[in-house]
């Protein structure tokens, strides 16, 4: 695992950026990390694209907001089109597929072109897609134990809807496999 | 202490525990972007902790309910972000005059007018200046971190009885959004609430009756009008102001070797922490120096360490804190300065490229 | 709780007839010959002896003639910003529901800077009690135009008179209380003679009973007189009062919770 990540989730406002951004940190601290969670407010309107940044770091955290992020989650198009450009050299983006045109996709990135919708759908549910991505995401960067983030979700579903864990579990999976 | 003790929770979010952890009875406020976690949560624990909660009907009636809370002796708390805290001046002004202690949180915002929600710290000269009208001076706090949320909650409510002065929170909207993990433990040396109605146990009204049928009836007030009363009033607050100097706190980050030092406060000093470590492991002799108190201002300090050093005075305003920089280092070290534009969130990386223009420019 | 003017007291054989009551000093005011504050101050310290509660009591003082209502009750107080009192009054409940508390504000600091503090606090039943006076000028700053102004009255800032189309019409507060829900107790007397006068003591302890029980905001406006504002001798301004402002203000009960 590395000492530090950090990503950058974006997408329709819906898509489920902040709930997989709020999983991530969780894990993350859970892990013996020092985390960070910060959603940014631009000037993007109401069901316009929302982000978040999380930071995972083996040292206090310094800045907690990244412009040139070592990793990406986009969800949709305007997501890509807005931090493709930004991201590290060495860096990798999951980009979903089921709403993403590959011709949109840089070469010069690495990239892991996932069709998260889909899968999510296939699992009975679109609304995991985001579950999916983060699943992706893991397996990518080595950031965190599949399992660890899994564990989590226990802390970070309200109790009103536990019976969805076991499913949002399978999503990850579904995810991690993929990539 | 095991990782499960930390908890995932907003600046905002610490604020609220914070406050009723250090012993708040009453909150009073009115809902603003960036700081509305603060009464959404505070609605259910101050009840839950046997106090007062009461949404006022606008920024003006929340610190003069606050006014009348804290003149009882009691713990209480107003929260707000930059134009509601405008309104409130009048208040604090009313609450410094007449030695009436009480928190009141600032999750700021862009501005001047109705700005935006973004980040800033144009709010500076109004927290530290005093704010309302006439001369005051507020005990100014600026958290970084979200467990700092926590923490200055104790500490500012220690100081509000202990100067019988209104304390100010200086955040903003990262501090205020952001998640962090929080250790709900009271700081080391944190005073106990029962410790507070004691301090104000001289001074607070109550009904003359709770010291005694024969006891002269008190009274809280800032009016002076009798030849040399008011004089004589703000020599007291100057007295005051001076002994306050000790309560200067701060931080710092390899100052020791440093050539040049970068002062900055709140979430800015967090940022640019990183981009000084970037150039530290580059081999670059920068230091950190972050004002934790705003005011009092940490001049003492800053001058301790101004000899063969240069400064950068990095702030998210059109230039206030160097005012107090240069102040503080009158003359003796050259300082620069570098503004970030209210309402941009900036990274670590667009801080390196000031830094070491700085670092090569001549005094 | 100075008895200095010494003066005052009983001096050789002379009997004393009349005494103020523990909860008023005798320190001699600042206000104008015939101005009725001193009739107000003595009514509500009456009412606080009766009730016993002077001991508990806390004074919230407001801006205008009647900020140093302080320097005469023998009670804690505390000063409020111009037109916040009943913000203020709220902390002070709310921080110390042990204690009765009530605020004394004129016509400019509750009728008009302070009306948002005042409508709220009543609406949200806040367990305090406003003494209201009005005498549709502001006093202290020099006669001025005060929202209780009557129609075609004059002053230094209406010197044609007081205009429905350029001003607007007298604000009948003890009306508008009555309507909040939070509110307990809404009446309003006058002071102008002595059945008033008598009337008027009814009502400050019905204000303050219904606090005292809990029910909710009690107000009570009492109409006053400003013979220096209103340019009148004190005998000329009581017969203003009666023939003038009880005309648009009627006196009366408007909402007793204890009494429904």
């Amino acid at each position: 695992m590395p000492e530090y990540q950090d990503v950058i989730i974006a997408g329709f406002g819906g898509q489920g950026v902040m709930i997989i951004g709020n999983l991530l940190a969780q894990a993350g601290l859970e892990q013996g990390f020092e985390v960070s969670f910060i959603p940014v407010y631009g000037a993007e309107m109401r069901g316009g694209t929302a982000n978040c940044t999380v930071v995972l770091d083996t040292r206090p955290i310094g800045s907690p907001i990244v412009r040139e992020p070592l990793s990406t989650i986009v969800l949709n198009e305007p997501s890509l089109t807005k931090f493709q450009p930004c991201l590290d050299k060495k860096g990798v983006q999951i980009v979903n597929a089921s709403l993403i045109d590959k011709s949109l996709v840089s070469r010069e990135v690495n990239s892991v072109y996932i069709p998260a919708n889909d899968i999510a759908h296939r699992l009975g549910n679109v609304r995991l897609a985001s579950m999916v991505a983060l699943g992706a995401w893991l397996q990518a960067t080595d950031a965190l134990p599949l399992k660890a983030v899994q564990e989590a979700l226990n802390r970070v579903v309200s109790a009103h809807y536990a019976k969805l864990i076991p499913v949002n579990s399978s999503a990850l999976e579904a995810g991690w496999n993929f990539a | 202490m095991s990782e499960t003790d930390r908890v995932l929770i907003k600046g905002n979010e610490a604020v609220a525990f914070g406050a009723v952890d250090a012993g708040c009875r009453c909150y009073f406020g009115y809902p603003i972007t960036p700081q509305n976690e603060v009464p959404e949560l505070l609605s259910s624990l101050i009840p839950e902790n046997g106090g007062a909660f009461v949404q006022a009907e606008s920024e003006v009636g929340a610190i003069n309910m606050l006014l009348g809370a804290g003149a009882c002796g009691v713990a209480a708390m107003t929260s707000s972000s930059s134009c509601g805290i405008s309104l409130m001046q009048e208040g604090i002004s009313y609450m410094a005059g007449s030695h009436i202690p009480g928190v009141i949180i600032n999750m700021s915002r862009g501005g001047p007018g109705l700005g935006d929600i973004g980040p800033s710290q144009g709010d500076y000269f109004q927290a530290v200046k005093g704010g309302g009208h006439g001369d005051h001076r507020n005990l100014v706090l600026a958290p970084s971190l979200a467990q700092e949320c926590y923490d200055f909650m104790f500490r500012a409510f220690a100081l509000a009885f202990a100067w019988q002065n209104p304390v100010m929170i200086l955040g903003d909207a990262i501090v205020a959004q952001i998640k962090e993990p929080v250790r709900r433990v009271p700081p080391a040396g944190a005073h106990k609430p029962k410790d507070m109605s004691d301090l104000a146990r001289d001074w607070r009204i109550e009904g003359f009756g709770g010291r005694g049928q024969n006891a002269v009836p008190r009274l809280l007030k800032s009016v002076y009008l009798a030849e040399g009363a008011l004089a004589e009033r703000n020599r007291l607050l100057l007295q005051k102001y001076t002994d306050m100097r000790r309560e200067a706190l701060f931080d710092s980050e390899y100052t020791d070797d440093a050539e040049l030092v970068v002062v900055a406060f709140g979430s800015i000093a967090r940022i640019a922490r990183s981009a000084v470590r970037r150039l530290r492991d580059e081999g670059r002799k920068v230091g950190l120096f972050r004002p934790v108190s705003l005011y009092p201002f940490p001049e003492e300090a800053l001058r301790l360490c101004a000899t063969g050093r240069r400064f950068l005075v990095i702030e998210q305003n059109t230039g206030q804190m160097v005012e107090d920089v240069r102040l503080a280092l009158n003359g003796v070290s050259s300082v620069l300065w570098h503004g970030v534009m209210p309402g941009l969130f900036i990274g670590a990386g667009e801080l390196i490229d000031p830094i070491l223009q700085a670092v090569k420019e001549k005094s | 709780m100075s008895r200095t003017d010494k003066c005052l007291r009983p001096q050789n054989d002379e009997k004393l007839v009349f005494d103020v009551n523990s909860v008023l000093n005798e320190r001699v005011t600042h206000y104008c010959p015939g101005c009725h504050h001193g009739i107000a101050h003595r009514l509500v310290s009456e009412v606080l002896h009766e009730l016993g509660v002077a001991d508990k009591t806390i004074l919230v003082a407001s801006v205008g003639c009647a900020a140093f209502t302080y320097d005469y009750f023998n009670v804690d107080s505390v000063e409020a910003p111009h037109g916040r009192a009943c913000a203020v009054a709220t902390g002070v409940r709310r921080a110390r529901p042990d204690t009765v508390v009530f605020t004394y504000q004129g016509d400019g600091d509750m009728a008009a800077i302070g009306i948002g503090e005042s409508l709220h606090a009543a609406n949200r039943g806040e367990k305090i009690t406003a003494v209201f006076i009005n005498n549709t000028v502001y006093g202290m700053t020099g006669g001025q135009m005060a929202p209780t102004t009557l129609l075609g009255q004059k002053t230094t800032t209406s010197k044609q008179g007081r205009s429905l189309s350029n001003e607007g019409g007298p604000i009948r507060l003890a009306e508008i209380m009555a309507q909040l829900q939070g509110v307990a107790y809404s009446a309003r007397y006058a002071l102008d003679s002595v059945k008033h006068v008598r009337e008027a003591k009814k009502a400050v302890r019905g204000a303050f009973d219904a606090q005292i029980a809990g029910l909710g905001f009690s107000f009570v406006e009492l109409l006053s007189g400003c013979p220096t504002n209103w340019n009148l001798d004190p005998v000329a301004a009581n017969k203003r009062i009666a023939n003038d402002m009880i005309p648009v203000f009627p006196l009366g009960v408007f909402k007793d919770v204890a009494d429904e």
